[in-house]
């Protein structure tokens, strides 16, 4: 009876929090399907919500590996940007767009092993430093693009568009890559080196170095990580909107943030679950679309944004502390 | 007799501060060495230098007779020396486990991580350390341990990997006595399978009872080195201590 206990309560340590934020979505679920039934059973509402999630799923996940490392950034909103308008450029003049898609990603775990560097080496606050890089890069786009936008519609003439963003007997392909990207990210977090590195060094930086795991290297490694997934992020905006915007990346700041929290990965490192970021990206993805849909005011969507953010908080709370 | 390895006039110091002054230490193959010495005398940095966590300013290393350049904590895990530290290096959130495993993790290629045998494994080291609560299991987090359960985990992560050399940094700190008794019987298994240890402890009747020779620091200098069959009482030690700390 005790051993039973026992594994019940260590699966519970192990997957209650991803259980927490699956239960919010289902909350949600029922009270937009209560609250607004007919808007809830048009196809077009989860179809808009399906073209949203892959964007916010490349940007969140990564981010859960940063936070279990006991670190944060905000400058991802920009290298999404910067990598959007390497990728575009690049296509503009003539390259490739498939070596002009490994460039941009490349640009990415550039700018994230840069900034990664920056907070690890000087022990800048990872928190500040990023907002530095946010501003920084954003700044250089702007003044590199003349705040004027590329279009690159020869891209559609390219193997890899129906390949990554096409459409697949009406299935579009952006999800089929986030979905593979959420498998890959759960045994790399769960079941690989990198990730079980990263969850000792966010909860013990002293005890992870004391057993001989690198803690900066695997810091900055889980910054390039952010900035991969920024990169895949932006890119693929890029080329199913045909557009690089100078300005793009920036509305996505504070919902993968939230997508993280409210997935149910606390804020002090150690812990992280890819699952129930999935269903956090899914919340944020729902409450965004949905609230225009049952036909309530844009403005309703920050309140409501905020309100789950803080419920969240307060339900994962009832997890527990965090133990010492 | 094999030296597993040896410390040559090594320095280290913080800002302004030496810490460590030209020490030197050796520990063989066997053996069991008792470090003692006041608080603040240097102690845990010596520890942190001989098992890489801290890189000499000064001085040379030297692992089986051969010298070591760029030291460090996985170099010293590699050349098998497994450290018990006073903190005891846990990572609370983390299961038992990952924490038996940290740093050292049983891999496929490729970095994936081999969890059953893990599992497997932990589960056996559990049993033989002799946690006595059936509430726990290789996957329950460490967070929810005693303090003594928790010296277990630790003492298990050196037990895994067969260390060579097993420094114990203050292993019998706010332990029951029962506890300390494990460790007692953990260090003489040790030194029976012919293995070395490094104990570091304030308490001089603890030292006195398993190690085979002293070494006492002081303020950063190893001020007297001496063997136990020279000795009669843990009094006698006492005594040296007394005499020889604060008078170099």
């Amino acid at each position: 009876m005790s051993n039973n206990n026992s594994y019940l309560s260590n699966y519970f340590h192990r997957n209650g929090r991803a259980l927490g934020s699956i239960g919010y979505f289902v909350l949600l679920m029922v009270i937009f399907l209560i609250g607004a039934p007919e808007a809830w059973i048009r196809p077009n509402l989860h179809q808009s919500v399906f073209v949203m999630m892959p964007t916010l799923i490349f940007l969140t996940i990564p981010l859960v590996f940063l936070v279990a490392s006991g670190e944060i950034d905000l400058s991802f909103a920009s290298t999404y940007a910067v990598a959007a308008y390497v990728f575009a450029l690049l296509v503009k003049n003539g390259v490739d767009p498939a070596i002009c898609l490994v460039l941009g990603i490349f640009t990415g775990a550039a700018i994230g092993a840069l900034v990664g560097t920056l907070i690890v080496v000087f022990r800048l606050s990872s928190l500040v430093a990023s907002l530095g890089v946010l501003f920084l890069l954003r700044g250089v786009i702007l003044l590199l693009s003349n705040s004027r936008s590329i279009t690159i519609m020869e891209v559609e003439n390219h193997w890899i568009y129906p390949l990554l963003v096409g459409n697949f007997y009406g299935f579009p392909m952006q999800i089929f890559w986030a979905a593979i990207f959420v498998i890959f990210c759960y045994y790399f977090f769960n079941k690989h080196v990198f990730g079980i590195h990263i969850q000792h060094v966010g909860d013990n930086s002293v005890s992870a170095e004391q057993m001989g795991i690198n803690v900066n290297a695997v810091k900055i490694k889980a910054f390039m990580f952010v900035g991969v997934g920024a990169a895949i992020g932006g890119i693929f905006t890029t080329m199913i909107t045909y557009t690089f915007f100078p300005t793009q990346g920036f509305g996505y700041l504070l919902l993968a943030l939230a997508a993280v929290f409210v997935g149910g990965t606390p804020y002090w490192g150690g812990l992280g679950t890819i699952i129930g970021a999935v269903f956090g990206v899914g919340i944020i993805a729902y409450m965004e679309i949905g609230i225009i849909a049952i036909g309530w005011s844009g403005e309703w969507r920050q309140f409501f944004n905020g309100l789950i953010i803080l419920l969240a908080l307060l339900g994962h709370r009832l997890h527990g502390e965090r133990v010492r | 007799m094999e030296n597993i390895i040896e410390l040559n006039n090594v320095t280290k110091r913080f800002g302004g501060i030496t810490a460590l002054n030209k020490a030197s230490l050796k520990v063989t193959k066997g053996e069991v060495v008792g470090l003692i010495g006041d608080n603040g005398a240097g102690k845990s940095t010596l520890i942190k230098t001989l098992v890489g966590v801290y890189s000499p300013d000064e001085g040379d290393i030297f692992i089986r007779g051969k010298k070591i350049n760029a030291w460090n904590a996985l170099k010293a895990r590699e050349s098998g020396i497994e450290t018990v530290f006073q903190d005891r290096a846990l990572t609370p959130q983390q299961s038992i486990v990952k924490n038996i495993f940290m740093g050292k993790e049983l891999r496929y290629p490729f970095g994936f991580i081999k969890e059953k045998e893990q599992i497997f494994e932990a589960n056996r080291l559990i049993r033989e350390i002799g946690f006595t609560s059936k509430l726990i299991n290789a996957e329950s987090p460490v967070g929810n341990l005693s303090g003594g359960e928790r010296q277990g985990v630790a003492i298990a992560r050196a037990i895994y990997n067969k260390a060579e050399l097993i420094v114990l940094d203050e292993p019998t700190n706010n332990l029951s006595l029962n506890e300390t008794q494990k460790v007692f019987d953990f260090v003489l298994n040790v030194k029976k399978s012919n293995r070395s240890v490094l104990f570091i402890g304030h308490n001089i009747y603890h030292v006195y009872d398993i190690s085979d020779r002293f070494v006492i620091l002081d303020r950063g200098e190893v001020v007297h080195q001496i063997n136990k069959n020279d000795i009669s009482t843990p009094e006698e030690l006492m005594k040296i201590m007394r005499d020889t700390i604060g008078t170099h």
